[in-house]
C-alpha cells in the first residue's frame, strides 16, 4: 500500500480535521485493502533484459515452442512468479549464441561449416597434459587403491558438506602456487562448492537481504545476472568503465554509483569484482586494490573478489590477489571474500569445484551450512586431491598453460589487428575484448546486435556482444580464443572478413 | 563490520535442533569397535552402509567407469568440459529406467522430465523455489524429516504447516487432519501452494497405502494445488506391502494427461537406495514443462559432477548388477530391522510396524517421566550422554505425541547393532529397578494419559459437531474407543 499524504480537511468548522482528512484517509486505505485482497495474483515483471531492442534472428524454432507454453500456463498462476520469469527462454545474445553454437559445432574435419564457438570461455589448450596424468594416475586416485584394495567406503558415505580437509589443503596449495606463491591460503577458511556459480550465490545470500544491491564494474560476466539475481532478490548496480582508460575501474565512478543508488533508497551491501576481469582481461593494480578496500571501509560494505582466472595469465603484469594485499597491510579482513574455481585454470568445468575463501568467521559459518545445497561430489574430491597434490604435474601444467596462452593470444590479437580490429590491453583470461565499433552500421546497441547477428548467422562464429556484458560503449565483443587450435585462427579471421564484407572501413584497411 | 544478511543470521537453518545437536555430540565421541568401544553409537543418521561391499567388486570389474573411458577410449575431455545443465543424456536415461524398475515397471518415466541436482536436499529446495513464493506455505504430514525445516524454508521464505498425524491410526494421513492444516494455514494468512509427502515415510519407515494417496490426490485436485512426493526411500522397501508411487495411482485412475498430472512432482536421489550420499546425486521429476524448464536453469547452482554422472550411468545400465544389488539390499535391511525390532521388544519397547526405510519409529512413551516434551528431551539426553546412543527425538520431527524416537539401523554392522541393543536393555532395566516409584509413576501417567486422550477426543468431538453429516459423528465413536483401547494395551505392555 502506498503512503499517501493525508488530505487536509476541506470541511471547515467543528470536526473539520476528522471529517476532512481522517475519514477520506481511512476510506482510501480500506479501498486499497479491498483491492489487494481481491486482486488476482499477477506474475512479476520480467527481469531487465540487456537488449532493449531484440535482434531479428533467422531461426527461433527452439525458443518459439516454449513461448507457446507460457500463453497456456500464465493464466493459471500455480507456480511461483520466480519460476515463470526464469523458465522463459533466454533472450540474451550470450545464451542464444551458446545454444546455436552447441547445436552446430564446428569441427575442422567432420563439420567445417559449423559455428565456431568463441563465446564460451573454456580452455582446451592443455588437455593433453591432463589426459596424460589421468591415464597414468586415474585408477588408484579415486578409490584410494594403494595396495590393490578398493576403498569405496571413504567416498560413498556422507562427507563434510563444505569439502574434505584433504581437498581443502590441496586446493590451498594450488591457489597459492598459481598466484605466484605470494599468498598462503588457510584451509580452515575455505568452503568448497559445486562450482563458482553457487559460490557467488551463496555469498550473496550471506551478505545481502532481498532488495539490497551490489556494485559491479561493467562490462561484467553475463552469468552474474543469474548468479546474483535469480533467487536471492539482490540487485546489481553497474559502475561504468570506459575504453578511454582501458576499462579500468575508478573510485570516482564507484562513489557516484554508490551515492546515486542510496538516493533511490536501495542499500548497497558490497562490491562484486572480477580480477582478472571478465570480459576485458585486465588486472586490478595493487594501488587500486588499496583504494577499493579504503572505499569499502569508508562505506562499510563488503568486497567479493572473483579470482577464477588468476591462473590464466599471459601478460607480463603481475597478478595481485586481494588476499595478498590484506596480508601485507592492516586492512579489515572481515569484509573481503574471494571466489575461485577449477573451471578455467584447470579446464574442469564439468567436475563442479568452486571455492569461497573468507576471513569472516560468521560468513564462513553461514556458508558452510549453505553448502548442503551444493557440495562437491565425493569421487571428484578424491580425484582432485590426487591431482592437485602432484606438485611436479601442477608446476609443469601451469608453466605450459601460460606459454600456450601467450602464444594463442598473440596470434589471435595480431590476426584481428590485420583486420583493423584492435583489442583492449589485457593480461589474463581466456579471451580478448575486441573493438568492432568501426564495423557496426549505427553506433548503438541496435547496430552492435545487428553485427552480432551477422557474425553468428552469416559468418558462423559466436562471439559475445558487449551489451550482454552491460558495456556502456557499443561495438565491443568478447572473443574466446582458447577453444581454438592454431590452424583455426585463419578460418575465424576469414569468416569475420566475409561477414562484414560490405563495410567500407574493413575494405579500406586491407 | 561483519554485517551479515538476515538469512545468514536467523535460525531457520534449523541446525540448532536436537536432531543436529545429537550428531555434534556423536562427532565429539564417535564409537569405534577397536579404538573407542565406549563411544557414542550413531543411530541418528539414516545412511545405508550395508551393501558397500557389493559396489567394490563391480568397480573392479568395470575399470572403464572409474577410468572415464568408453570402450577403452578416454572420454575424459568430453566429461571435463560437460557442464550442460540438461544433464548427461545417458545418465538420465539410466536413472529413469532404474526408477521404473523400483516401481515394478508399473510406471515409466520420461528422461526429458528429469532435472538433476546435487542431492535431494537441493532438489527439494529448487522445487520450492519453482512452486512457491515467499510467504506461501506447504502442508507436511508430521512427523517429518527434520531437514525439511531448512531445505524448504530457509532461503525460499516458504512456510511449513504441519498435518498432524497420531499413533491412533499408525500415523496415517486423514482427511480431517489435512483440512485442519489447510484451515490453520488460512488463519495464518498463508497461501497454501501444495502438500509434500515422503513416501516411504521418514521417520516412520512405512509406505503410504493406496487410499492415503487417493485422499491426497483428491485434496490437491479440489484445492488446485501441488503434490510433491519425496520418494527417496522407494528402493529401501524390504517387505510387503509393496511400494505404490503416486504416479502409479494417477495412472490407474486415468488421470495422466490431465491438469492434476502436471501438479504432481517426484523427488528422488541415489543417497539412500544405492548408499551413495557422498556422490550428491538427486533428481526432480515433473510433468509440468515450465517447472522442468525453471528447475533446469536453477540446477546451475548445484550440478552433478560429470565424472559422477558417467560413473553412475555405467553402473545403472548394468541391469543385472542393479537387480542383484537391490535384492541383496532388501534382504540385509530386513534382517537388520528384524534384529533391532526383536531386540527392542525384549527390552519391552515396541516399534511402529515398518516395511521400508533405514530406521524404526520407536515407542518409548512408557519410559517418559511425564507425558511432555520436556520429559522426552530429558530421556533423549540420557540416551546420548549415559547410554551413549544418538537417536532422534520425535519433537525434532515435529511429532505431536511425546515419547517417539527414530532409531537408524542401516549404518552399522551386526555386532554394533547388538551392542546398541544391549546398552538399551540395560538402561531400560535400570529404570525398572525403582519399581515402586515406577508403579506410582505408571498410575499417574495412566491418569494423565487418559485425561489427555479424553480431552483430545472431546476436542475432535466438538470439531466434528460443526460438520453436518451424521456419518462423520458416527465414525467418531469407534475412534474414541480405539484411543482408549490403545491406552489400555500400552498400560498392559508397560
Amino acid at each position: 500500500m502506498r503512503l499517501i499524504v493525508p488530505l487536509q480537511g476541506v470541511v471547515q468548522g467543528r470536526g473539520g480535521l476528522i471529517f476532512g482528512s481522517l475519514i477520506p484517509c481511512a476510506l482510501f486505505y480500506f479501498l486499497q485493502l479491498y483491492l489487494k485482497r481481491h486482486r488476482s495474483p499477477k506474475p512479476q515483471s520480467n527481469p531487465p533484459s540487456p537488449t532493449t531492442s531484440s535482434p531479428k534472428l533467422a531461426e527461433m524454432t527452439r525458443t518459439s515452442s516454449r513461448s507457446n507454453l507460457f500463453s497456456r500456463s500464465i493464466g493459471q498462476v500455480r507456480i511461483s512468479s520466480r519460476a515463470i520469469s526464469i523458465a522463459k527462454p533466454n533472450e540474451s545474445p550470450y545464451y542464444i549464441g551458446l545454444d546455436k553454437a552447441s547445436e552446430d559445432p564446428y569441427d575442422r574435419l567432420s563439420n567445417p561449416d559449423g559455428v565456431i564457438q568463441l563465446g564460451l570461455s573454456e580452455n582446451r589448450l592443455c588437455f593433453d597434459l591432463i589426459e596424460k596424468w589421468m591415464s597414468e594416475n586415474l585408477g588408484h586416485s579415486i578409490t584410494g587403491r594403494d595396495s590393490g584394495e578398493l576403498n569405496i567406503n571413504g567416498i560413498a558415505t556422507y562427507q563434510p558438506f563444505d569439502g574434505t580437509m584433504e581437498l581443502k589443503l590441496a586446493m590451498a596449495g594450488f591457489m597459492s602456487h598459481i598466484m605466484g606463491g605470494a599468498v598462503t591460503f588457510e584451509p580452515s577458511q575455505m568452503v568448497l562448492t559445486a562450482g563458482a556459480t553457487p559460490a557467488i550465490e551463496t555469498l550473496c545470500f550471506c551478505l545481502a537481504d532481498q532488495g539490497n544491491a551490489f556494485l559491479v564494474p561493467t562490462p561484467y560476466y553475463p552469468g552474474f545476472d543469474r548468479d546474483v539475481k535469480f533467487r536471492t532478490g539482490v540487485e546489481l548496480i553497474p559502475v561504468h568503465c570506459r575504453s578511454t582508460d582501458n576499462f579500468a575501474l575508478s573510485i570516482t565512478a564507484l562513489d557516484q554509483a554508490f551515492n546515486q543508488t542510496r538516493k533511490h533508497g536501495t542499500k548497497i551491501r558490497g562490491i562484486l569484482l572480477s580480477n582478472p576481469a571478465n570480459p576485458v582481461g585486465n588486472l586490478l593494480s595493487r594501488e587500486m586494490l588499496y583504494a577499493i578496500l579504503d572505499f569499502a571501509r569508508e562505506k562499510n560494505i563488503h568486497v567479493i573478489s572473483d579470482e577464477i582466472f588468476a591462473g590464466s595469465m599471459y601478460g607480463n603484469e603481475e597478478f595481485v590477489s586481494m588476499a595478498e594485499v590484506l596480508d601485507s597491510e592492516g586492512f579489515d579482513k572481515n569484509r573481503v571474500h574471494i571466489v575461485y574455481g577449477l573451471s578455467k585454470d584447470l579446464s574442469l568445468p564439468g567436475f563442479r569445484v568452486g571455492v569461497i575463501y573468507s576471513f569472516n568467521e560468521n560468513v564462513l559459518a553461514a556458508a558452510r551450512k549453505l553448502t548442503r545445497f551444493s557440495s562437491v561430489s565425493a569421487p571428484t574430491q578424491r580425484l582432485l586431491v590426487s591431482m592437485l597434490s602432484d606438485a611436479r604435474f601442477i608446476e609443469e601444467y601451469v608453466k605450459t598453460n601460460k606459454r600456450r596462452l601467450q602464444n594463442m593470444h598473440a596470434l589471435f590479437v595480431a590476426g584481428l589487428k590485420g583486420l583493423n580490429i584492435r583489442c583492449a590491453d589485457s593480461s589474463a583470461g581466456l579471451y580478448c575484448w575486441a573493438d568492432m565499433s568501426k564495423l557496426i552500421s549505427s553506433y548503438s546497441e541496435k547496430g552492435e546486435l545487428e553485427l552480432w547477428d551477422k557474425l553468428l548467422n552469416v559468418g558462423k562464429i559466436n562471439v559475445t556482444p558487449g551489451s550482454a556484458c552491460h558495456c556502456i560503449e557499443p561495438g565491443w565483443f568478447r572473443c574466446c580464443f582458447t577453444t581454438l587450435a592454431e590452424e583455426d585462427i585463419p578460418v575465424v579471421l576469414e569468416r569475420i572478413r566475409k561477414a562484414v564484407e560490405n563495410t567500407t572501413d574493413l575494405l579500406n584497411s586491407s | 563490520m561483519g554485517l551479515l544478511s538476515r538469512k545468514a543470521t536467523c535460525s531457520t537453518h534449523g541446525q540448532d535442533s536436537s536432531y543436529f545437536l545429537g550428531w555434534q555430540e556423536y562427532e565429539k565421541n564417535p564409537y569405534n569397535e577397536v579404538n573407542n568401544p565406549t563411544g557414542i553409537i550413531q543411530m541418528g543418521l539414516a545412511e545405508n552402509q550395508l551393501c558397500l561391499d557389493l559396489l567394490e567388486p563391480w568397480l573392479m570389474k568395470n575399470p572403464d567407469a572409474l577410468g572415464l573411458k568408453r570402450d577403452g577410449i578416454s572420454i575424459f575431455k568430453e566429461l571435463a568440459l560437460f557442464q550442460d545443465y540438461n544433464g548427461f543424456p545417458a545418465f538420465k536415461r539410466a536413472l529413469v529406467d532404474f526408477m521404473g524398475e523400483i516401481r515394478g515397471n508399473k510406471v515409466s518415466f520420461d528422461p526429458n522430465h528429469v532435472v538433476l541436482t546435487a542431492g535431494a536436499t537441493s532438489a527439494n529446495e529448487t522445487l520450492m523455489f519453482c512452486l512457491a513464493d515467499q510467504g506461501d506455505a506447504f502442508l507436511l504430514p508430521t512427523p517429518y524429516y527434520p531437514g525439511f525445516d531448512r531445505d524448504l524454508r530457509w532461503r525460499t521464505g516458504v512456510e511449513i504447516v504441519p498435518i498432524h498425524c497420531t499413533s491412533s491410526n499408525g500415523f496415517k494421513v486423514t482427511l480431517p487432519a489435512i483440512e485442519q492444516a489447510y484451515r490453520q494455514a488460512q488463519k495464518r494468512k498463508l497461501r497454501v501452494k501444495g502438500v509434500l509427502i515422503t513416501n516411504p515415510s521418514n521417520p516412520l519407515g512405512t509406505t503410504m497405502a493406496r487410499d492415503e494417496l487417493d485422499l491426497l490426490i483428491n485434496f490437491i485436485e479440489d484445492k488446485q494445488i501441488h503434490l510433491i512426493s519425496d520418494e527417496i526411500y522407494s528402493g529401501t522397501v524390504f517387505t510387503s506391502p509393496s511400494f505404490v508411487s503416486v504416479m502409479e495411482v494417477l495412472k490407474d485412475r486415468n488421470l495422466d494427461q490431465t491438469q492434476v498430472w502436471e501438479r504432481v512432482h517426484i523427488v528422488y536421489s541415489l543417497s539412500k537406495d544405492l548408499g551413495l550420499p557422498g556422490f550428491r546425486v538427486g533428481a526432480i521429476y515433473s510433468n509440468d514443462p515450465v517447472v522442468v524448464s525453471a528447475a533446469t536453469k536453477m540446477s546451475s547452482f548445484g550440478l552433478v559432477s560429470s565424472q559422477t554422472q558417467y560413473l553412475l550411468s555405467a553402473m545403472l545400465l548394468d541391469k543385472k548388477f542393479t537387480k542383484e544389488y537391490m535384492s541383496e539390499n532388501h534382504k540385509r535391511l530386513q534382517k537388520q530391522q528384524k534384529d533391532l525390532v526383536s531386540g527392542l521388544e525384549k527390552a519391552g519397547i515396541r516399534c511402529l510396524d515398518s516395511n521400508a526405510g533405514l530406521f524404526c519409529w520407536v515407542d518409548m512413551r512408557h519410559l517418559l517421566k511425564s507425558n511432555t516434551f520436556e520429559a522426552e528431551m530429558e530421556l533423549w539426553q540420557k540416551f546420548v550422554y549415559h547410554v551413549k546412543i544418538n537417536i532422534s527425538p520425535g519433537s525434532s520431527c515435529h511429532c505431536i505425541e511425546p515419547g517417539w524416537f527414530r532409531v537408524c539401523f542401516a549404518n552399522m554392522s551386526e555386532s554394533t547393532l547388538k551392542l546398541a541393543i544391549q546398552r538399551l536393555k540395560s538402561f531400560v532395566s535400570s529404570i525398572g529397578m525403582n519399581s515402586q516409584g515406577h508403579q506410582e509413576l505408571k498410575s499417574l501417567r495412566r491418569k494423565a494419559r487418559n485425561n489427555w486422550v479424553f480431552r483430545l477426543s472431546l476436542q475432535s468431538f466438538y470439531d466434528r459437531e460443526q460438520d453436518t453429516t451424521t456419518k462423520v459423528s458416527f465414525s467418531y465413536r469407534p475412534h474414541f474407543m480405539s484411543l482408549s483401547n490403545i491406552a489400555a494395551t500400552l498400560d498392559a505392555a508397560a
